[in-house]
């Protein structure tokens, strides 16, 4: 286990060696976890019947399969830091992606965010096949708790970045999906937030707009905003985070800096 | 260019009052609310070739049905039945579009507070909204209808943005409190159906009252839909305002319904996001 701070350099080799990127270990806390467990309940069978379900309340016998998708996380990501999650499948990583966005409140244990967040958990949040994407960029913008003007006054930035500019006034669901899931980052990524909450949404579009999408990512980070991420690409975690968090089955394996975190973490994924 | 990009200082501990804190969420995406309100309305008609005009012809085609259905019925009773129905209708269209459509978006719309934190009362709340606009434009046919038949445009119509405020509280507090029965339970939303229905025929909206057998007239008060339904037709249909005894005992009744609806929704709203 890694809990001491130990500055380390994961930058690349075309990014000057200095200290704008790396977060020094004394800046403040942007996400903090405090024993957070995250509880999903399960009835055992599912009762959808109203009648069902006062009758076996009555007898006390719903029984309910208890899933701990957290237990226990403590964890502090700091202002500036790139910050990765990493673990196999059914691990927790989303769940926790979504106790920081606020979308779940933990079962246990404590959550603080501060600053301006940007979740991308979730591309296009909310957009509605039936209206149009000018329509859609300012519904998608309100959910994210952008106000009407401020998206109006990002309206055609975002509708370049997305490269949707000739069907912008046609309904979303004669938009591919390439196109849907363009417009979605757009509107999610087209201010520099202080928290970015990234779900391995990097790889959106086609090439081209990947690359361009995954270079808006690292300019956020390079003007220092603070990144939690998901990724089972273990080699970008170690280049683009300082530190990261390996989970297991809900539980902590080990938090320090990235490189050290996946080196522990591969031994045991790596087929023998 | 200042971006105001959303800033929040979230703390899953401050035990702030959720009944109070959602209020204030609520204020912060008022421009999503308005959207919401905009966009329901926008999405519900966009491949009909009507469009918006079904919300004026909806209410006029029911009373039409309804007017030649039961108008031999209650011709000797009930002057200008038209107009007597058509502004029952809209009232209870109101409540029933409100309350069906905010449990139907959140049960069925609601996947979105498992991707993305948004106030959970908008759903409801911008239900309402849709429902005030449909009111709005419903009056429209029913001040035509009054016209047409030579009914008196009353000056006591000055009270019915009150009598709406309070239906709207009312219904309000209704689809807060059936959402989230019908997250926990999906049937719930059928059983609401059943119950309208029966709700329907126990309230004076297209019969007059005074066909009801006289025991059952004097609890007919313990009906708030009553109460609030004369709060707006008697404004309308007979030119007077209501009596103070209809006014409180309706004006509590949308206050108990909000403040129950508001309470135990905000309460149970963290675990929606674990049940959707």
């Amino acid at each position: 286990m890694y809990s001491h701070e130990r500055p380390m350099s994961l930058l690349t080799e075309c990014e000057p060696a200095q200290t704008a990127v790396f977060a020094p270990p004394q800046s403040e806390p942007v996400i903090q976890l405090e024993n957070v467990s995250v509880r999903y309940r399960v009835p055992h069978e599912r009762i959808p019947s109203f009648k069902e379900y006062t009758i076996r309340w009555l007898r006390r016998k719903i029984v309910y399969d208890e899933f701990w998708a957290l237990k226990d996380v403590s964890l502090q990501v700091r202002r500036g830091e790139a910050f990765g999650i990493i673990g196999p499948n059914g691990a927790g990583k989303s769940t926790l992606l979504k106790v920081a966005a606020r979308v779940l409140r933990p079962t246990r244990g404590r959550v603080r965010v501060r600053g301006r967040i940007a979740p991308l958990l979730e591309l296009g949040a909310g957009f509605d096949v039936e209206l149009t994407g000018r329509e859609n960029v300012f519904l998608n913008g309100a959910i994210l708790g952008y106000t009407r003007s401020d998206v109006a006054a990002r309206f055609d930035r975002i509708v370049d970045f997305a490269g949707v500019r000739d069907f912008i006034d046609a309904p979303l669901r004669t938009y591919s999906t390439g196109m849907v899931a363009r417009l979605g980052f757009a509107v999610a990524t087209d201010v520099q937030p202080d928290l970015l909450i990234v779900d391995e949404v990097l790889a959106v579009g086609d090439a081209e707009f990947q690359k361009k999408s995954s270079e808006r990512i690292e300019g956020f980070r390079a003007n220092g905003a603070t990144i939690l991420m998901v990724s089972h690409n273990l080699a970008a975690v170690q280049t683009m985070c300082q530190r990261a968090v390996w989970l297991e089955r809900g539980t902590v394996q080990a938090t320090g800096p990235s490189a050290e975190v996946v080196k522990l973490y591969q031994p045991e994924t790596r087929p023998l | 260019m200042k971006t105001q990009i959303p800033t929040i200082d979230y703390d899953s501990a401050a035990h702030r009052l959720p009944v109070l804190g959602e209020l204030t969420e609520l204020v912060r995406y008022r421009d999503l609310l308005g959207l919401m309100v905009i966009n329901i309305i926008k999405t519900r008609y966009k491949r009909s070739a009507l469009g918006v005009l079904w919300t004026l012809l909806n209410p006029l085609l029911n009373m039409a049905v309804l007017t030649i259905a039961f108008s031999t019925l209650f011709r000797f009773s009930v002057k200008n039945y038209p107009v007597y129905i058509l502004a029952g209708l809209i009232c209870w269209n109101f409540f029933v579009q409100t309350t069906t459509y905010a449990m139907n978006s959140l049960v069925w719309g609601g996947g979105l507070l498992k991707r993305v934190y948004i106030p959970r009362t908008i759903f409801s709340v911008a239900s309402t909204g849709n429902g005030l606009a449909n009111l709005g434009l419903a009056l429209i046919p029913l001040v035509v209808i009054m016209l047409v038949m030579g009914h008196p445009l009353y000056a006591t119509w000055w009270f019915l943005p009150i009598a709406v405020l309070l239906l709207a509280m009312f219904a309000l507090g209704v689809a807060l409190f059936m959402s989230t029965l019908a997250v926990f339970f999906t049937d719930v939303v059928d059983m609401y159906q059943v119950l309208l229905q029966a709700w329907f025929f126990l309230t004076p909206v297209m019969y007059p009252k005074d066909i009801l057998p006289a025991q059952y007239v004097q609890h007919l008060y313990l009906n708030p839909l009553y109460n609030l339904l004369e709060l707006f037709r008697v404004p309308i249909y007979q030119g007077w305002l209501p009596g103070p005894n209809t006014i409180l005992a309706a004006a509590a009744s949308a206050m108990v319904s909000l403040l129950v609806g508001w309470y135990v929704f905000t309460r149970k709203a963290d675990e929606f996001a674990y049940r959707m």
